[in-house]
């Protein structure tokens, strides 16, 4: 099972390297990582998503822990979370094909960002299934150029403990 | 007043109680030396290898619970500290290496002896880290020591480049190191210890298995304290050796791949397994699978030890000496009196223990056993006398046949078996104590890998013995073959070809050679008469094999006593579960 974690380390010079090297020197797996300073621009928050059965699982929290450098680590997945993936895409569009991407984007609630005479530039934001379902539409117009951040996600319930409460995910304003 | 890094480093060290440092020379690190030279609180070792350099300071560490401190140039003298820091990090010893690096302006530039030291040993250092401001050198230094001696102990390497070494500041003495992202749970679980002592009054087949941490630790008389209050039967691993006494009644040996018979039954049969400062490592298990389905207490301070290998049923994160302390404090408190009887237990045991007992023959007229030895050594040895190893055959044999007594008395590289280990790991712990008898147990292998440092211990005028298990051959490689390979001897033989007692001779030390039987004592004595470093040379018998023996891939329980008649192959090379392969 895919699990998101999320790591707060020392925002200093080696840690991804430590944390990388932890990874593949006991042959655990990163499907995607992303990292990025915090507040606190001393500490950085690494979101790593790895799978593995319950026991490896264990072992990379407890082992992600152990690194002096490393300030907190929790797996998010254990509770409720959000998640969120932003993708940048280049798709060809010629002629009729434009139309068809603007209403998939439209669909999608993606934007386009650039557009040339042959290709549109589109980001969207989602969980993992809607940026998969983006891609299989748009797949077949032929996709130029992919790019994709990797996951970041949050917890639902608050840091300091509060019980979740129903959160309204507001609608997006366009339409 | 402004002083200058490589000050500000000797500063620190004395600071941090370090009296001896194991050292060596080159471009980038001589503004320390130069600091040293009139150092009279610190007294500079010489190795005459990096590697043996940082194994003096494991064995330092070892003998003594205080960190060993070692330090080298940059490049190949970095590098050659890192079979040093990944025995230290395997074997959990606080050791502080401090690595020369080329000056800031250099870094990156492939520099003369340049090499990414950081990056080379971040997987084999507990924590590293470069200086590049020598503002921060005493804050690297203060953190260093504390990282490398707290929590499970191990390896800490500071780089530090020349420029960094030579710049000056005012130098202040951080009192205390706090680090938000590293703070050790030392304390058990209240809890946790109060199932476990629950567990420990239930059972009716109950075994205490201890490791490095209890010595790290310092729990020896509480591991005693718990055996004998419950009258709990114990056995040790091999790092574990000294942690309970080996003359003691409970005591059944070490356990694993060449433990005891009654050893490794009592784990296999156990109904309760009391884990203390013990990973469970693929030597001791044996096949996983198969291994005990045992009720299982695992106390450790590393949380990433426990589940790692075998799930704990009452995982205790803590310091060994912390939890035990708990533990026998609420066994009083609650009912030691109503403790389940082990007699049946007790007397399954003790059959066991006579069932195959650690033995070999010894003929007055064959050639020397190499077990022999290890008895004669054990025998004339005083109580605390240190032993140290290296890496094979005669390693496990000094591990069976020496009775270690007394805690921190057994000095081997457990995790990593880095041959090449023994002598200078010798020398740092007869550094750190003069008056105690230190003897280096070593194979005319391991011997030649670190042999150079014979010239630190006759410079430093150390008299440190070593006794080689000469049997011509990597015997444990040999015996390997022998038992899995066909007998296909390939690159095992090493012939006799090296005169150890020439050797000696040619490095200032004094050779000595024992070839029958009848000599083995005399020649003993006469060792440790000599005030000196000595080598003697012990002719052993070439085909003696270790056992009893788990093969690789067999399950604990699957013991083999002596040479198969049957082709090797038979012994289980088909049920290596590549885990297990060596």
């Amino acid at each position: 099972m895919q699990h998101v974690i999320s790591v707060l380390v020392e925002n200093k010079s080696g840690v991804l390297s430590r944390v990388s090297g932890l990874f593949s020197g006991r042959g655990f797996n990163i499907d995607s990582l992303s990292v990025a300073p915090t507040l606190d621009p001393s500490a950085s928050m690494m979101t790593i998503v790895t799978q593995g059965d319950d026991r490896i699982i264990e072992q990379i929290t407890k082992q992600l822990n152990k690194l002096v450098d490393i300030i907190k680590v929790v797996d998010i997945t254990e509770n409720e979370y959000i998640e969120r993936e932003m993708v940048l895409i280049k798709v060809s569009a010629r002629q009729e094909e434009r139309a068809e991407v603007f209403r998939i984007a439209d669909i999608f609630r993606a934007r386009i960002l650039d557009s040339s005479s042959t290709s549109y530039t589109i980001e969207a934001t989602g969980d993992a299934k809607k940026i998969g379902a983006i891609v299989d539409q748009l797949r077949p117009l032929g996709i130029k150029e992919f790019m994709r951040t990797g996951r970041i996600a949050i917890a639902r319930k608050s840091e300091s403990g509060e019980p979740a409460e129903k959160v309204k995910v507001p609608r997006p304003h366009r339409r | 007043m402004e002083l200058s890094g490589s000050r500000i480093l000797v500063e620190c060290l004395k600071r941090e109680g370090v009296r001896v440092l194991f050292g060596y020379p080159g471009g980038v690190n001589l503004p320390v030396f130069d600091a040293l030279y009139d150092e009279k609180e610190i007294d500079v070792v010489l190795c005459r290898h990096e590697q043996g350099g940082i194994h003096m300071a494991e064995g330092y560490a070892r003998a003594t619970g205080q960190p060993g401190v070692a330090l080298v140039t940059s490049g190949p003298g970095a590098t050659n500290t890192v079979t040093g820091l990944t025995d230290a990090y395997m074997d959990s010893t606080p050791i502080v290496v401090i690595t020369g690096q080329v000056p800031t302006h250099l870094l990156g530039n492939d520099a003369f002896q340049e090499a990414d030291v950081v990056g080379i040993t971040r997987p084999c250092t507990k924590y590293n880290v470069l200086v590049t401001k020598v503002g921060d050198l005493a804050q690297a230094v203060k953190e260093a020591f504390y990282i490398a001696t707290s929590g499970r102990p191990g390896p800490v390497l500071i780089d530090l480049p020349k420029d960094v070494a030579l710049a000056k500041t005012r130098f202040k003495y951080p009192e205390k190191v706090s680090l938000r992202s590293y703070a050790p749970a030392l304390k058990g679980n209240k809890w946790q210890i109060k199932q476990a002592a629950e567990a420990i009054l239930k059972a009716r087949r109950p075994v205490i298995y201890a490791g490095g941490g209890v010595l790290a630790s310092n729990a020896h008389t509480e591991l005693c304290e718990l055996a004998e209050l419950t009258n709990i039967p114990l056995t040790l691993t091999v790092m574990g050796l000294g942690a309970f006494p080996g003359t003691h009644r409970l005591f059944l040996g070490m356990l694993g791949m060449h433990g005891t018979y009654c050893a490794n039954m009592s784990i296999h049969h156990a109904d309760l397994i009391i884990a203390i400062g013990a990973r469970f490592d693929d030597r001791v298990t044996g096949r996983v699978a198969d291994f005990s389905r045992a009720h299982i207490i695992h106390i450790d301070v590393d949380p990433t030890s426990i589940h790692k290998n075998i799930k704990a049923d009452v995982p205790i994160v803590g310091d060994a000496r912390l939890v035990l302390n708990d533990l026998i404090e609420i066994l009083q408190a609650h009912g030691i009196e109503k403790m389940e009887s082990h007699a049946d237990w007790a007397a399954q045991i003790a059959l066991w223990r006579a069932e195959h007992p650690l033995s070999y023959t010894q003929n007055d007229n064959e050639v020397i056993k190499p077990q022999y030895v290890i008895e004669k050594i054990s025998e004339m040895a005083p109580k605390e006398a240190i032993i140290t190893t290296d890496v094979g055959q005669h390693q496990m044999w000094a591990a069976q046949f020496y009775k270690f007594d007394c805690p921190r008395t057994f000095i081997n590289s457990g995790g990593l078996g880095t041959m090449g280990y023994g002598l200078p790991a010798a020398i740092g712990a007869q550094k750190a104590y003069p008056n105690r008898r230190v003897i280096c147990i070593s194979g005319d292998g391991s011997i030649v890998m670190n042999i150079q440092e014979i010239a630190t211990a006759v410079e430093q005028r150390l008299p440190v013995k070593v006794a080689i298990i000469n049997n011509q051959y990597l015997g444990m490689v040999r015996q390997w073959q022998q038992l899995f390979y066909n007998k296909r001897y390939s690159s095992s033989y090493m012939g006799d070809a090296i005169d150890f007692v020439k050797l000696a001779e040619a490095f200032g030390a004094a050779g000595l050679r024992a070839t029958k039987v009848v000599e083995v004592e005399p020649v003993l004595q006469k060792a440790m008469a000599i005030d000196g470093p000595v080598i003697i040379d012990f002719k052993v018998s070439p085909t003696e094999n270790c056992y009893p023996m788990i093969p690789a891939g067999a399950a604990i329980n699957e013991m083999v006593f002596a040479d198969p008649e049957t082709p090797a192959s038979a012994l289980a090379v088909e049920n290596v579960d590549g885990v297990l392969t060596a």
